[in-house]
């Protein structure tokens, strides 16, 4: 067991039993290799189930928001500011919440780690540092983090929690060293055609499962748009228009709120970049209005406010 | 078939009810000719245009989609068109991205006595959606939706 989870685990016996907190969030390993499971300890033995690993991938502030009571939740950089963001939006008030802090060097990537050993079924991964180390039943390879790092995670900004009520070990370099802004340089070069041609082939193989939306703590009106029928924003077909249509308004839902988490890319069962165009809105929000996403709890969301010297580039 | 004749486009704007649509009317009263090529739909206030409405538009067919509303500190309701200006900045930004021609999109401040403004924007528009002829990209038809 490594040193973040024998810590977590220890945090969460500690508030369970002195009854500080009601659950805690966090994850337990799951039923296969690569995979770990949202899992809310409520007593001092659940606590003994938590675990901590490069798979914790989804997103726990969206579960932490649902739940009654005083709740603990273990975030890293990213989740610890949509935690910002569920505070900030009236859904979990401060006081009930106890943020463990998790400073994060980046999580990983099955897809990757599959596609590394060739295929070959995976039945442990052990993690130290920066090295990664893959065992199969036949043979054991070590990679480097960054090679099996998710993509969200290369270009994070944000490693260390923006909220600390407990730690769990001692903070990391801030970023990921990679350059978020690159990952929309690569349609941004490309004419308007070439960028359509892209945009449709890299959300072709939606199959409209919504994993996304669902996994996404910026998601949470009582009736989302896609499932109206009056009106009808788009058909529930998987036809171009309407695939790429969903996309682009669950993405712009997200404008100028999303941490880059990556939970939705990895949540994806047919793995969509769909980063591709939060990054974009999350760029533009950068550069035209200064904001970055729930970095404080006074931090207000970009577009619920306003300059009178915000750019007039678009309007004539 | 829409080719075989002179093409004309369908442009959809959404006019924010106290400066353009009156602007609108003005050019009406004036006799100010402008393409008819223009569905106006009055709005209470740029600000509560979302951007879905603008996407229903360009999916159902609009081969252009006009939002104007009242300049910058003009707001009837004070700041609606200081959120509207953010919001349709990204998106705007946003559709670009994905490729969706730049010049399908019109987004203008007209104050309800600029008439004139008005009649240049709708001409200028309407020729520059004429000349990239009628709207594919996101469309619902028999071509983009499978079988």
């Amino acid at each position: 067991m490594n040193a973040y989870a024998r810590r977590i685990r220890e945090i969460a016996r500690r508030l369970l039993s002195e009854k500080a907190v009601d659950a805690v969030v966090g994850y337990r390993a799951g039923t296969v290799p690569m995979r770990a499971r949202p899992f809310v300890a409520r007593t001092p033995a659940e606590a003994g189930e938590l675990t901590w690993s490069g798979f914790c991938v989804g997103n726990l502030a969206k579960l932490a928001a649902g739940l009654s009571g005083r709740v603990a939740v273990c975030a890293q950089g990213c989740i610890s500011r949509n935690l910002v963001g569920i505070i900030r939006e009236n859904r979990l008030a401060r006081e009930s919440l106890t943020v463990i802090a998790v400073p994060c060097l980046g999580m990983l990537d099955a897809r990757k780690i599959g596609a590394r050993v060739n295929g070959r079924p995976v039945t442990g991964v052990r993690e130290e540092g920066e090295d990664v180390t893959v065992t199969g039943a036949d043979f054991e390879e070590v990679f480097r983090r960054g090679d099996v790092k998710r993509d969200t995670c290369l270009t994070c900004l944000h490693r260390n929690p923006v909220l600390a009520d407990e730690t769990v070990a001692d903070p990391v370099p801030e970023t990921g060293g990679g350059d978020s802004d690159k990952i929309i340089e690569l349609w941004e070069r490309k004419k308007p055609e070439a960028r359509f041609e892209l945009f449709t082939r890299t959300f072709r193989d939606c199959i409209r499962c919504y994993a996304c939306r669902n996994v996404c703590p910026l998601c949470h009106c009582t009736s989302c748009f896609v499932d109206r029928s009056r009106p009808q924003w788009l058909g529930k077909t998987q036809d171009e228009p309407d695939v790429l249509t969903y996309h682009l308004l669950r993405a712009f839902h997200c404008a100028g709120r999303c941490t880059d988490c990556g939970a939705c890319e990895s949540a994806c069962p047919v793995g969509i970049p769909m980063r591709r165009l939060t990054s974009k809105l999350e760029s533009d929000a950068r550069r035209l209005f200064g904001h970055e996403a729930f970095l404080s709890l006074d931090a207000k969301p970009a577009l619920a406010v306003y300059s009178p010297d915000d750019p007039d580039e678009v309007f004539s | 078939m829409a080719s075989l004749k002179t093409f004309r486009p369908n442009i959809v704007a959404f006019f924010c009810r106290w400066c353009s649509y009156g602007a609108a009317d003005l050019a009406g009263s004036l006799r100010l000719r402008y393409p008819v090529d223009i569905r106006i739909i009055r709005v209470p206030c740029s600000g509560s245009i979302s951007p879905q409405y603008l996407l229903y538009a360009l999916m159902q067919g609009a081969d252009g989609v006009w939002v104007s509303g009242c300049h910058p500190g003009d707001c009837h309701y004070r700041i609606g068109n200081m959120h509207a200006r953010r919001r349709l900045t990204l998106f705007h930004n946003l559709l670009d991205y994905v490729g969706i021609e730049r010049a399908r999109l019109l987004f203008t401040w007209i104050a309800a006595s600029e008439a004139r403004k008005l009649q240049a924007e709708a001409e200028s528009f309407v020729s520059a959606v004429s000349a990239l002829g009628p709207a594919r990209r996101l469309v619902k038809t028999l071509e983009t939706c499978a079988i």
